[in-house]
């Protein structure tokens, strides 16, 4: 079968600069990876490359099976917090509708059947009580679970999460990760940076360690058991605070050690 | 002068410029009020000034070759927002800085071209403060057809201007052309601002873009309601400025924007849920709530709902 996502020996270059080489990753339906990286590591131009924005110098990238091109892929994207205007006076209903904008074309306006997809985006992230509401009122949890309904308006297969953590609470990071964890259940391929690895090695199904390339996939038990691997993701040395972090959430290191 | 003689006024057929200024500058700021929603959401300003520097030029050949200045405002400030998009792709420098560079620029063309006119100094001084005699019939449908033009195309491309308004990137994913819809949202700003610049002139006609959709948008939280409390707050004081103007015998294009300004600090201070007034009454009230009753955590009703984490 086919993978929702399939990245097949990307090489991107950015400005001369060689950012991405020979990068191989693949998710499934169902599934939620996190992909993992120091700064400068390639995540968002791995993310702007899948979305089409980018076109790679080698290699490509297939969406069930398709050349990624803007527009015309089902992927819904969830930028960072920041990248949104939250001073924009428009109700938590409207900004989801802008998810459709792509998928309407020019000159149409919404009919039932998007109202329809706005009001099941919502309810499916639980913000239908909140449709009316200025996004300006919302606290950061609620925001990023608008940036969400927004992605999933037009139903895409594949799901992108630009560091969705990012200056949340760990209660509110829980509630994020099971709504991603549903999100992927329900037959989405799900893709999101973090840079916070506790919640990606406890939530996600599988975590992809990139520096220039993909170091390494696995779930979460097999990656935090080798060291090696996240010495080389992040280039620091065996007496890193990471390290030590990892070797606490990891059981079978606690045994052999 | 009391309202009924301004009426009179406006009847009397000796004075026929002064209902077709008074067309003009409502017509005019409608328009303004409407474009400059997005101009104002987007911090859109600088731009804004920009454009209605670089109209200049144009309005400075059309009037040395005795052409139409609509046309020659227009293609001149479209000229100028094509080379800021250009230029702006150049990532050493920072798009205001094109736009410092380009709007000077133009803005020089334009007082070397109107100044191999002859007797250039009065018409100069027409273009940069206004003036609300001398409007030609024509002029009645040029700015009231490119206002319906301006309006109609904001209609039309409402839905993709608030998607790349609220975050470019997304907009792209989804296939929308971001460049494009830029590049038509520079025109419209320039026609807006060549429709007004007789009436107001064009170093004042910043605010007839701004004022109004920054007025508006202290009033109301919805998008939707801004577009339409802009168009009218700059069309009533295009009327108040103008009626003041006429009575006292000041300046138009000052006396419009002054009133502009004087409803944006009315709205400063007395907006129902944002203004300065309302703001400190609830406080005072609070306070006193809280020493009737032992301090409790009680967050007030405006302030950011905390997610309680009922998710």
């Amino acid at each position: 079968m086919t993978p929702a996502l399939a990245i097949e020996n990307v090489s991107v270059e950015l400005g001369g600069r060689l950012v991405l080489t020979g990068t191989d990753l693949a998710v499934d339906r169902g599934e939620l990876v996190g992909l993992i990286g120091p700064n400068g590591a390639g995540k968002t131009t791995l993310l702007r490359t899948i979305l089409g924005l980018l076109t790679p110098s080698t290699g490509r990238v297939l969406v069930e099976g398709r050349t990624s091109k803007p527009g015309r892929t089902p992927i819904g994207y969830v930028p960072q917090r920041h990248e949104f205007a939250w001073e924009f006076p428009i109700s938590v209903a409207n900004v989801v509708m802008t998810g459709l904008t792509g998928r309407l074309g020019m000159f149409r306006r919404p009919g039932v059947a998007q109202w329809e997809a706005v009001a099941d985006a919502l309810e499916r992230v639980r913000m239908t009580d909140l449709a009316d509401r200025p996004v300006g009122q919302l606290s950061g949890g609620q925001r990023q679970r608008v940036l969400v309904a927004r992605a999933l308006a037009a139903q895409p297969a594949v799901l992108l999460l630009d560091e969705p953590f990012t200056g949340l609470d760990m209660p509110t990071q829980e509630l994020l990760s099971a709504l991603f964890a549903d999100l992927a259940c329900e037959g989405r391929a799900v893709l999101m940076t973090t840079h916070d690895l506790l919640s990606a090695l406890d939530g996600c199904d599988r975590i992809a360690l990139l520096n220039r390339r993909i170091i390494d996939t696995g779930t979460p038990a097999q990656l935090a058991a080798d060291p090696a691997l996240w010495m080389a993701t992040f280039g620091v040395g065996a007496d890193s605070a990471l390290l030590r972090i990892l070797a606490a959430t990891s059981p079978e290191r606690r045994v052999t050690a | 002068m009391n309202p009924i003689d301004f009426l009179t006024d406006l009847l009397n057929p000796d004075l026929a410029f002064l209902p077709k200024a008074l067309a003009v500058a409502v017509m005019s700021s409608i328009v303004c009020g409407v474009v400059g929603t997005f101009v104002v959401l987007r911090g859109m300003a600088f731009i804004g000034d920009a454009v209605a520097h670089a109209v200049f030029p144009g309005l400075a050949v059309a009037f040395v070759v005795g052409g139409n200045l609509v046309i020659g405002g227009t293609i001149a400030g479209i000229l100028t927002a094509v080379l800021v998009a250009v230029f702006s792709q150049n990532r050493r420098l920072k798009e205001d800085s094109i736009i410092g560079v380009f709007f000077v620029a133009a803005f020089a063309l334009g007082i070397v071209v109107i100044s191999q006119a002859p007797g250039y100094a009065g018409s100069l001084q027409q273009f940069l403060f206004g003036s609300i005699t001398g409007i030609p019939d024509s002029d009645l449908y040029v700015v009231g057809g490119t206002g319906v033009l301006v309006l109609a195309v904001i209609s039309a491309l409402h839905k993709e201007f608030v998607t790349i308004s609220l975050d470019r990137e997304s907009a792209r994913a989804m296939g929308v052309k971001v460049f494009w819809l830029d590049l038509v949202l520079y025109v419209l700003v320039t026609l807006a601002v060549v429709i007004s610049v007789q009436t107001i002139g064009n170093i004042l006609v910043l605010a007839l873009l701004i004022t109004p959709a920054a007025t508006a948008r202290l009033l109301t939280d919805r998008l939707g309601i801004m577009m339409l409390l802009a168009p009218i707050i700059g069309g009533v004081s295009a009327l108040v400025g103008l009626y003041i103007s006429w009575s006292w015998d000041f300046p138009t294009g000052g006396t419009i924007v002054l009133v502009l300004t004087a409803a944006f600090l009315l709205a400063w201070f007395f907006a129902p849920r944002q203004g300065l007034i309302a703001k400190s009454w609830r406080r005072r009230r609070h306070d006193r709530a809280a020493d009737a009753a032992p301090p409790a955590a009680e967050p007030e009703p405006d302030l950011v709902p905390v997610n309680t984490g009922a998710l």
